[in-house]
């Protein structure tokens, strides 16, 4: 089929970055993120007849980040605690405190271990919104969750990177 | 706009997320109020912290040699699988190739299949966004806007901010007080929501122009523990969501449809 082929390439092949970049984050481990990256890529193509045009990258993410949440759910154990208090608790913590110092100087690393320690959805929130650039609309629909818990979790994730930053420069 | 609002809004203005009217009515509160105006600045810096410091991994060429590979071995299947229909919707340059086409692929959405096929469909969305706005509401003191149990208070204030009027009535004979209302967004336009109480629980009523969808008789479903009824007539929309226990919500919509 080589149309099919071709078109796969021109318009799903281009986001293989984004779609690695999202599984190293997720999986945390270069070498499983290359072959989940591959494996949701052979379900891309497989299911391309699934794929209705315009643009692909949000469509690729979605498998990928499929693929990667299956493969976390067999080998480590989820944080179930991002689970329970999600979706209708308000953290007192999430709220930005006008008064609180922003550290200027702020080590390399810091907030890079700050991002790995954070629990996989808020990582994946972070990454699709700061490192894609994607809308929460289109967060939504690759994390298949509310615009509203996509506001919750970057809220609550960026809170705990600012925490990170506060606690490592003082 | 008050800091209490703006501060809830910040991230999202600094996301690009907000619309035109609530862009303005930020840069404005902005322009005046010192500590919000640190906040912004302190989500800007943090944003730029993370493009700066956080690595984006790159595909080696060995995996871009193996991912064109899978086009090799396997054929694409002409029948469904797992993976989701893609919904033109969300892609707005998509849109210009005609109103049939985008007729067509709602209808494929509305079928339509990603793993937790409950969110494709647009009501499913509106629901969703139902509750999420619901629990917004109840955060940071954002209730109303305009509190007045007064509904001659009440409905005039829409004038100006909505392009239709909002019924408005108050139910505070039958233990439904109207509580006030504001200004709220559902599918990417302005609403009215009327908030009405019935003893410690608040109950939200988003009432925007008929789109021909829902029903004449109040239509119940669950969603996150919330109760919520939609039903349509004369011209509007109406969507009732609250904690409050099914029978106690049934009396409240029953007492809509007079």
């Amino acid at each position: 089929m080589p149309d099919q082929r071709a078109r796969f390439e021109e318009s799903v092949l281009p986001h293989l970055d984004a779609a690695f970049n999202l599984a190293r984050w997720l999986v945390q481990n270069s070498s499983e993120a290359q072959d989940l990256v591959q494996e949701a890529y052979l379900r891309a193509w497989k299911g391309f007849a699934g794929f209705r045009g315009g643009d692909a990258r949000p469509w690729i993410l979605t498998i990928v980040r499929n693929t990667c949440y299956s493969w976390l759910r067999n080998h480590s154990i989820r944080d179930l605690a991002v689970e329970f208090d999600e979706g209708l608790h308000t953290d007192e913590n999430s709220m930005p405190n006008p008064e609180r110092v922003f550290m200027q100087e702020v080590n390399r690393g810091v907030l890079e271990q700050a991002l790995q320690a954070l629990p996989a959805e808020f990582r994946e929130s972070i990454v699709l919104r700061e490192l894609e650039g994607l809308s929460y609309k289109e967060i939504s629909a690759i994390a298949g969750v509310p615009v509203g818990t996509v506001m919750s979790r970057l809220a609550r994730a960026r809170a705990r990177l600012r925490d990170c930053i506060v606690a490592a420069s003082g | 706009m008050r800091c209490t609002e703006a501060q809830t809004l910040i991230e999202s203005y600094v996301d690009g997320e907000l619309d035109l009217v609530r862009n303005l009515d930020i840069e404005r509160h902005l322009g005046d109020c010192p500590s919000c105006t640190s906040m912004h600045k302190d989500a800007l810096e943090l944003r730029s912290r993370i493009r700066e410091d956080v690595p984006y991994y790159r595909a080696s060429p060995d995996l871009l040699r193996r991912v064109r590979a899978v086009t090799r071995g396997a054929q694409p299947e002409t029948k469904r699988s797992w993976v989701p229909v893609w919904a033109p919707a969300w892609t707005p340059a998509w849109v210009g190739s005609g109103a049939v086409a985008a007729l067509v692929l709602l209808a494929v959405i509305t079928v339509g299949f990603m793993r937790r096929a409950s969110d494709s469909s647009r009501e499913q969305m509106i629901a969703q966004e139902i509750v999420s706005d619901h629990v917004r509401s109840l955060m940071a003191n954002h209730l109303t806007d305009v509190t007045s149990t007064d509904q001659h208070t009440v409905k005039p204030w829409f004038h100006g901010k909505l392009d239709f009027a909002p019924p408005v009535d108050d139910f505070a004979p039958e233990g439904f007080p109207l509580i006030g209302g504001r200004l709220d967004y559902l599918d990417g336009r302005p609403v009215a929501a009327l908030v009405y109480q019935r003893r410690q629980h608040p109950i939200n009523l988003f009432v925007w122009e008929d789109q021909g969808k829902y029903p004449e008789k109040p239509a119940r479903q669950t969603l996150q523990g919330y109760n919520i009824f939609f039903w349509a007539r004369s011209g509007m929309t109406y969507c009732a969501i609250s904690d409050l226990a099914a029978d106690e919500m049934q009396t409240f919509t029953d007492l809509l449809q007079k």
